[in-house]
This record gives structure tokens, sequence and C-alpha cells, in this order.
């Protein structure tokens, strides 16, 4: 089973990088671009087939070490 | 009367420290191994600056994770002193031991500069040899220093004389220009600058002899 | 046999690069075509990058031998000695083309290769210079190149922890097809604890650690021995992509086991990976050498044994230990969380054997890779000789506006927003880095009292104008920079960027810049243990100014003694040392201000900058002067401009009676130095010169806040400043 965690700025948190994306893709014609956030992606090999479980597991380990809610947001998607 | 000096795989400046208290404390140094689970007796534990884990997840992330940091808590909560300079300020932070994070410098590149100081609070064991509210100069070597909390616990750092050193020019987007903070007892601190790298006139400059010199105080 | 399996064709080393002649070579040497794991092996060893084919014959002129030279070229490093039983171990090398494909990771790698070649003999590597050549400012890849390379070069350093201290920065149009990535590293070891990389013995075991192998960078070696095109680009997945994590741990591990008895032999795998190596410990100790490529820690599926021979995946090294050492070394490794395998031994057989999946995949005799490996006398011709522009021909023009354009030109403007990216203090023992106010960088020797000094030089515009007078003048700066920086001068290494060596044109700027070279480092005593060349740096047939960079090193006994420009106070006499011509050919005013870039550059009279140096150093030695700088780009107004301003002191100098204000103020000649001394010291120094049989002058004082060149208007410190400040951080945000 496969996890995917989504990790972003939270909102309210400046975000550098974001708003340097943005202006990059502003300069570059693209002036749609309102805004931009930039974040991680982290994707899991989980030897666990129980999803619930799997979801549970992740959480934690978003908790414990992947995420710093101080400052980031995630969220969790399970593929089989 | 000892220090440690955590060494982390990536840590790079644990020699420097190490030195620095060495010559400026004349107190024994111990190294210990991030691996270990025990400190030796020491009165102060010191997390150096560098990569530890290559920064990679986040800066300082993977080492507050690592084997020696319960060791670390309980010292702390024992009163016991701890600073962390640069690395050591985010894994302090990540370890949850100082409040807030340390984020990607507002201007997106490493930065390496003498940056001038304010001493915001000279009643701490890491800053009685300076002038209270007076100005010194210490270098930044960093890339994530721009320091952010919630309103209310800026709030709560200043009103409890948490904020010890704020940048007089602002290099890196921290809030309130905070370059380094104490927990709310007072015996945990983190700053960014590296006061190890400014104790010898011949490497051009001494902003950070008043850091050990308070550190030997407070030690004795 | 299974080597007889898939055996290549002519048409296939073709498109590794061999040519008929080496094709030939090969078969007669096997008495059979060879595989491809073979082939692959062949055309990356005998590579121009691997096997320096179009200038080995060369480099043989440069002196290599001094009293303090320990080990000169041939090993990964050069070695020399410092005293107190302590060795000074570096090189210099380059990441062009890497570079100009992916800018961040090619300087990255080039950055960590370079260190893996001074730790791999022991030493710890203590400081890292880089001279970079970027296109013109306006060319549209050049903000980005530039952006990447500095990103590149500091995300390394800074996270090894290793101080990057100095180097340089120019801007040419030349370069905007190919730019140059030449990164230097300086190491210290014990002199008794030196490692070479001669694996002597049959049935040693081979240790393989580090990071896993995957397909990184295969055939980096051979693209860096081929022109770009316009499917270069198309290369990008050869690009190899660094991890200064690994490296600061394998820095560490390797450290600690040259502290036991465990090696025999040790080898970083650079260029052309394991098979190079492997190789090169293989014959240097005259041995053969077996491998079992399943053992190989590998990070990718179904890799074949010519990819895993090829690999440039960075951060691994190749150790030949003592039987029975195996599992104290292993343990350190693991201790450091790397990967290691032992995967392979030293033989008698003199061939070196691969197995694969339960075949033999290749069985080639290892001395004629080496013994038989192209050595090509190049057709080249002599460079024409360029006249020499008389100065009275250029307009006196305003020495002011002159001035004020020179320091806010793209060579000479602050680098600041450069080396602010980089950790330059990391290590505690830096004296002197980039903006320190000193010509060369000076870093000490960790718990001693005496100190490296530190520089890398080159002046592409003289080299292109004259290659012979230009390579005399790399090597002529680089000492002077060391001098005026307090240093006794001890060795160099260099890096040799030039075109494409198949044009006699561009073999002639080859061949005559090392006969320069060669020349000032014999007059200079001043020998070459180390260095790389660079060749192919063209694009769509256009080369690259030839750029021959030389990294010096000199040492400092006294390290409270470290010169700078940055001390003379208000009050202070300047003097100028050494002869003024006025020689305005090839200069920086005639190309910014005038906007030629003609003439003969300025010739070089070794005899005399020895004694005008040697002079130089006595006067610091004897304590008395406050502040010393060479005189280069934009002469002798631009190096009293660099000191006021380090200063923070204005300057006036007089005007010239005899020269133009342009020939007298930004003229070009060589051997000369600036120096700010108190005035009642002034005419027993002038005696001291007059004695050493050196030109001496009283040519300005320091006083005020402006900077005041003869009768032209005054210009504020604070304005010069600001424009000196300003052009990098402008062009480079102005996005």
């Amino acid at each position: 089973m496969k996890a995917i965690v989504h990790i972003r700025p939270r909102s309210g948190v400046l975000d550098p990088q974001g708003q340097a994306v943005a202006g990059a893709l502003k300069h570059m014609g693209f002036d749609e671009v309102l805004s931009a956030r930039q974040g991680k992606i982290i994707e899991l090999e989980l030897g666990d087939d129980d999803e619930q479980a799997v979801r549970q597991r992740v959480q934690k380990m978003c908790e414990h070490l992947l995420a710093n809610t101080v400052i980031e947001d995630f969220s969790i998607s399970i593929e089989p | 009367m000892n220090a440690a000096v955590i060494v982390f795989p990536g840590s790079n400046c644990d020699r420097d420290a190490v030195c620095a208290l060495r010559d400026h404390t004349a107190k024994s140094v111990h190294r210990v191994w991030h691996r270990d689970t025990y400190l030796p007796k020491v009165d102060l534990v010191l997390l150096p600056g560098g990569f530890s884990y290559g920064d990679y997840l986040r800066s300082g992330a993977i080492a507050a994770r690592s084997p020696i940091m319960a060791a670390v808590q309980a010292h702390a909560k024992r009163g016991g002193l701890v600073v962390g300079i640069c690395n050591g300020f985010q894994i302090l932070t990540e370890t949850h031991l100082l409040p807030g994070a340390l984020m990607r410098n507002a201007g997106l590149k490493f930065l390496c500069k003498s940056t001038p100081l304010r001493i915001e609070n000279a009643d701490t064991p890491f800053t009685r040899a300076y002038d209270d509210h007076g100005e010194t100069a210490i270098p930044i070597a960093h890339h994530d220093g721009n320091y952010f909390a919630d309103e209310d616990t800026l709030d709560r750092l200043e009103g409890q004389g948490q904020i010890v050193f704020r940048y007089v020019n602002n290099p890196n987007g921290s809030s309130r220009d905070i370059a380094g903070i104490t927990n709310k007892a007072g015996n945990v601190l983190g700053m960014m600058p590296h006061p190890e790298r400014a104790v010898d006139p011949l490497t051009g400059e001494t902003g950070g002899l008043a850091f050990f010199k308070s550190l030997a105080g407070a030690m004795a | 046999m299974s080597m007889q399996k898939d055996p290549a064709s002519y048409e296939q080393a073709q498109a590794l690069g061999l040519n008929e002649d080496e094709w030939g070579v090969i078969l007669k040497r096997l008495g059979r075509a060879p595989n491809q794991t073979e082939l692959g092996i062949f055309s990356v060893m005998w590579s121009e990058h691997c096997s320096y084919k179009s200038s080995r014959r060369h480099l043989r002129k440069l002196p290599t031998t001094g009293a303090c030279v320990i080990c000169g070229p041939g090993e990964n490093a050069g070695v020399i000695d410092i005293g107190d039983g302590l060795a000074c171990i570096f090189k210099m090398e380059s990441h062009n083309h890497p570079s100009y494909i992916e800018p961040y990771q090619g300087a990255a790698t080039g950055v960590g290769g370079i260190m893996r070649d001074v730790f791999t003999m022991g030493a710890r590597p203590v400081a890292l210079l880089n001279a970079l050549r970027f296109g013109s400012p306006d060319h549209p890849k050049t903000r980005a190149l530039v952006s990447g390379v500095v990103a590149g070069i500091g995300g390394y350093g800074n996270c090894v922890g290793v101080p990057t201290v100095g180097g340089e920065t120019n801007f040419h149009a030349g370069y905007d097809g190919n730019i140059l990535v030449n990164a230097m590293c300086l190491g210290i070891a014990e002199q008794d604890s030196i490692f070479y990389s001669a694996a002597k013995g049959a049935g040693n075991p081979v240790l393989y650690v580090g990071a896993k192998t995957g397909r990184d960078g295969i055939h980096g070696a051979t693209m860096a021995s081929a022109e770009f095109d316009d499917e270069t680009e198309a290369k990008r997945p050869t690009v190899q992509v660094g991890d200064p994590f690994t490296e600061k741990r394998l820095i560490e591990a390797c450290l600690e086991l040259m502290q036991t008895n465990c090696i025999v032999a040790i080898q970083d795998m650079g260029a052309a990976g394991l098979t190079s190596s492997s190789i090169e410990m293989a014959d240097k100790g005259g041995v053969g050498i077996d491998l079992d490529l399943d053992k190989v820690p590998q990070r990718e599926t179904h890799m074949t044994p010519v990819e895993m021979m090829l690999s440039e995946s960075q951060e691994r090294m190749l150790i030949v230990l003592r039987p029975g050492k195996e599992s104290e070394a292993q343990e350190i490794f693991e201790r450091w969380e790397l990967d290691v395998a032992l995967i392979g031994k030293t033989t008698d057989t003199g061939h070196m054997v691969l197995h694969h999946k339960g075949e033999t995949v290749c069985d080639i005799p290892i001395a004629p890779l080496g013994d038989d490996a192209p050595n090509y006398d190049r057709p080249w011709v002599a460079p024409p000789t360029l006249p020499v522009i008389n100065a009275s021909e250029i307009a006196p023009g305003d020495p002011a506006k002159a001035l004020l354009r020179l320091v806010q030109s793209p060579d000479m403007a602050s680098k600041r927003w450069i080396w602010e990216q980089y950790d330059r203090h990391v290590m505690a023992d830096t004296l002197k880095a980039s903006g320190g106010a000193s010509d060369a960088a000076v870093v000490r020797v960790h718990d001693t009292n005496k100190a490296l000094a530190m520089s890398s030089d080159c002046t592409p515009r003289y080299v292109l104008a004259n290659p012979f007078e230009g390579g005399k003048q790399a090597v002529a700066e680089c000492w002077r920079n060391l001098i005026a920086s307090g240093a006794s001068p001890m060795a160099v290494t260099d890096c040799l960027n030039f075109g494409n060596p198949e044009r006699p044109d561009i073999m002639g700027q080859f061949v005559r810049a090392i006969d320069g070279m060669a020349e000032a480092c014999r007059a200079l005593d001043f020998p070459v243990v180390s260095g790389n060349v660079s060749l192919y740096n063209e694009t769509a047939g256009t080369a690259i100014p030839p750029t021959p960079v030389i990294g010096g090193v000199g040492l400092i006994d006294d390290a409270t003694m470290a010169m700078g420009f940055g001390g003379a106070v208000a009050g202070d006499a300047l003097i100028l040392l050494g002869k003024t011509t006025g020689w305005l050919g090839a200069s920086l005013n005639l190309r910014e201000i005038e906007g030629r870039e003609e003439g003969a550059p300025p010739p070089i009279d070794l005899e005399q900058e020895r004694r005008t140096g040697m002079l130089v150093r006595t006067l610091i030695h004897g304590g008395q002067v406050h502040a010393v700088h060479d005189l280069s780009d934009g002469g002798l107004a631009c190096a009293a401009t660099d000191m006021a301003l380090a200063s923070r002191c204005g300057v006036h100098l007089m005007a010239s009676d005899t020269l133009s204000d342009a020939a007298w103020f930004f003229g070009e000649d060589q051997g000369r130095y600036l120096i700010a001394v108190k005035t009642g010291a002034v005419d027993a120094l002038l005696d001291q010169a007059q004695q050493a049989g050196v030109d001496a002058k009283v040519v300005g004082t320091m006083e005020g806040l402006d900077v005041v060149l003869g009768d032209a208007m005054p210009l504020a410190l604070d304005l010069l400043s600001q424009k000196h400040e300003n052009w990098l951080p402008a062009y480079m945000e102005d996005a």
C-alpha cells in the first residue's frame, strides 16, 4: 500500500519560495497567476494493507516528523 | 564543571564550539555522539551549527528525533543550561524546547555576513557579560534563519523577556527581528548568529567573547 | 568465452570518440574485438579528460619539483611541506561542461569532486576557492547560470562545512556558450600520514564505500572531451547530482580509517568512476584487479556492467585494504551510515577482470591502457603577434569619469552578492576571505600560529592577446597576490581551460601559454604540483578565450603578520613600487572606456618581478607598511580606490609629468605594488628600494573622504562604494 503525504505552508505563514515562484511565472507572461504556495510530497511504500490502520500510522508519522505543524499543514492520501 | 557538545552527522561547527568553550570558559568539553542515550555530568549542553542530516526534510528535523535528544530534554527540564547555535537553534525548535520555527530566509539565499545585534535581555546566563540594550556584532551563516511564531507566542516572548538578541538590520525576515530567544525558564537559548566564530581578533570579530564569558560565569 | 559475446564495431567506437588508430591499437592488444563493456572502458580511459592525450607532452615542460614539493603531479592532488611535520595538499579542477548544462548540480559536484581529491590523500579539507567565467551580462542565459552556479557552490561547500574563502569572477561574451567553473581545494595532513593510489601487492581486498551507484553521468568524461552542439542540452540526464551530507560523512569516515593501519591505497571515484579508480590503482601498483559487479551497491535495477563501470555517481571511494582489515574498516563506514561492500581483490595477473551474473564480462590487460594511451603531438601554429598600442594614441579622457565607470564594470564590481552566499568562516580559522581587503585569502593552520595564503588568477584578455605573455602573467599575478598578503609563495596548481585542440590555432594558444607559465614558474621558484586540463570548451566552432587559471599557495610563518590593503590611515604616503610605462594595450580601461579589445598585453620582466616581490616581502616582515595592494586590472587608480574603500579613508593621487592621465592612472604595467606607509618612513623606504634595484615613487597620500585623481573632480568614497557594490545585485535582481 502507498501513502502520499502532501505538506504545504500553513495559511498565514509567509511562503517566500511560493512568492518567488509566482513572481517568476508572472515575469514569464503567465499573468493569470495570482499566487503560489510551495510545499512537498512524500511517497511512502508501506507493508500493511489495512487502510484505516495505515492512515492512523501515517498521521502519527506526520505529527512526529514529516511535518512541522508550527508552520506546515499536511494531508494524506492512500493508494492501494 | 563541564560542557558537552553534541555531534550529529552533518554537524560542522562542533569543533569550533569545542575550541571556543575550551579557550574561553576554561571548562572541560566532551563531545557526545547523537546515538548516545546519556549525557556525561555537565552544566551546559551545546548543539552546534551545521547541516545535520543534510538539512533534508526540514533543518534540524531529523536530528531532533535522534537518541541523545531525550537526554538533552531531561537536562533542560532539570534546569541545566542548553545552547543551540544556528542548526542547533533549529533542532531546539523542532524538539519544542523552544517555541516557533526557522524558515527559509526571506531573500531565499544562504547568507554569511557580520550582523549587528542588540542585546535585549542581559539578565540571562548567556548574556550577563554584555551591556543591557547594548550592541555587538556576530556573524550569521544560514539559509533557514527566518524566525516564525504566531502573534500570541511573539507577544508572550516579548512580555517574558525571552527575546535575548535582536537584529539591528534584519537580514532574513525574522518576525520582530528576532535573532535569539530563551525558553520561559530561561535556561535554554537558541540563536542564529555564531558567537563561536567571533572570539578571536585575528579572524576579525570578537562580539562572541562576552557570550562565552557569560557562560563561564554561569557554569562557575 | 562470454567476453566475446556482443563484440563492438568500429562505428560504435567512433560514436564514443575513439579514432581509427586508437581502435586499431585495441584490436591488436586484445587480439580480438572488444565487447561493449571493454569498449566503454577503453573509450573513457582514452578520452581527452582521462588520458590528457593532447596535452601530456606539453605539460612536461612545467617545473614540478622544488624544496617544498613532497608529491608533484600524477596523484590525486599535489603535496607540499609546510613545516612542523605538516603538509598542504591541494588541487584545482574544472567542471565546465556539467555546470553549463545544469548549473546548480554541475557546480556542486565540482566542489565535491575536488574535495575528494584532497581528502583521498589524507588531508582534512580546510579551504575552497573558485574561479568562475560567465558570458556577457547581456546574454539571456548568464543570469540564471550565475545564480545556479553560485547556489551550487554554496549549497555544497556550506553543508560540508569547509569555508569558501576566495576566487574570481569574470564576464565576457567569449564564454557565452561555455562557462568556466574551476574549483580549488586545500587540505592539511600530517606528513607521515599521506595516502597514495598505488595498490601494491596481490590478494588484497577491494572495498567500495560511499553512495550507491546509479546511472548518473555516464560518459561524463567523454562529454568533457567533445565540443558542445545544439544537441548537448538533450544530454541533461547524464549530469550527476551531489549529496554534500554523504560527502561530509565520507570525509569523517575516511579520515577516521586513515588513523588505523588498514589502507594500502585509496582513490575517489571521479571522472569515469569505478573504471579509472580501479585501473589507476592497479596500474600504479603493478597488479591486476578482479571485481564482482554484483556486489557493487546499486541504486537502480538492471544496471549493465558498462553502466556500473562508467557511472559517475558522486561521493564514492575505492579502497584497497590490508588483508584481515575488512571488518575494522567496514565497522567505521557503517557507523557513519555509509554503504560499504567488498567488491573484489587485487591479483597478480596484470589484467582487469570483471564478473557479472556468473559471467566474465571483461578481461583486459591493464598496462596497455596506460602505456598505449594515445599521446598526440597535435599540429599548432604560433599565435599572431599583436601590435603594441602607443598610449599617446589613446585620448587622455577624464580620469574621474573613467574610474567611476570601471568600479562598476562587471569584472571590477564587488562580488559581494556571490561571496555572501558562501560560508567563509566555518572552521574558525579564516583570517582573510573574499571581501577581507587582501590580495589572497588567508587561512590559519589549525592550532598553530602559521597560515596559508591562497589565490586563483588568470587574465584571459592578456592570454588571448598573447598566450605566452598571458601564461607568464597568470603565474606572476598569483605570486604577487601571495606576496602582497605577507606570504612566501610556495607552489601552484593549474586548471587549463581551452578550446578544441584539434584546431592548430587553439593548440598554439595552449602550447605557448604553457611555455609562458613554465618560464614564470621557473623564474619565481613556483613549481606546479597538480592540475587539470579542460579542452573542447567550444560551441558551434567558437572557442572560449584561453584561460589557464593558476591557483597558488604560500606560507605565512606568523599569522599575525598577514597583510592586506585595508589598513591605510589618514596621513599615510602611498608609494608605487615597480616600473610604470603607461601600458594600455589589452587593458581593462581600453576595453571598458574605449570599447577596444586590442593590442599586445603588458610584458613581464620576471627578474624584476622577483626583485620587487622580495622587497615587498621584506617590508611586510619588517612591519614597515600599513597596507599593500598589487596593481592589476585598472592599474594605479583602481588599486588606490580599493585601498581607500577598504581603509575607509580618501586618497589623493598626483598626475604624472610625463604620461597621460589614462596611461598613468589606468595603465597595466606588471610587477607593481602600491604600499601605504607613515610619511616619516618614506625616505628610508625609497633608499631601501633603490638599493634593491626597484623603482619606487611617492604617488599620493591618504586623506579626506574622496578619491582624487590629479586635477580631476573628486569622487566621494560613498559614491564609489555605492556604484561598486550595486552593479551585481541590481543585475541579478533585474529578473
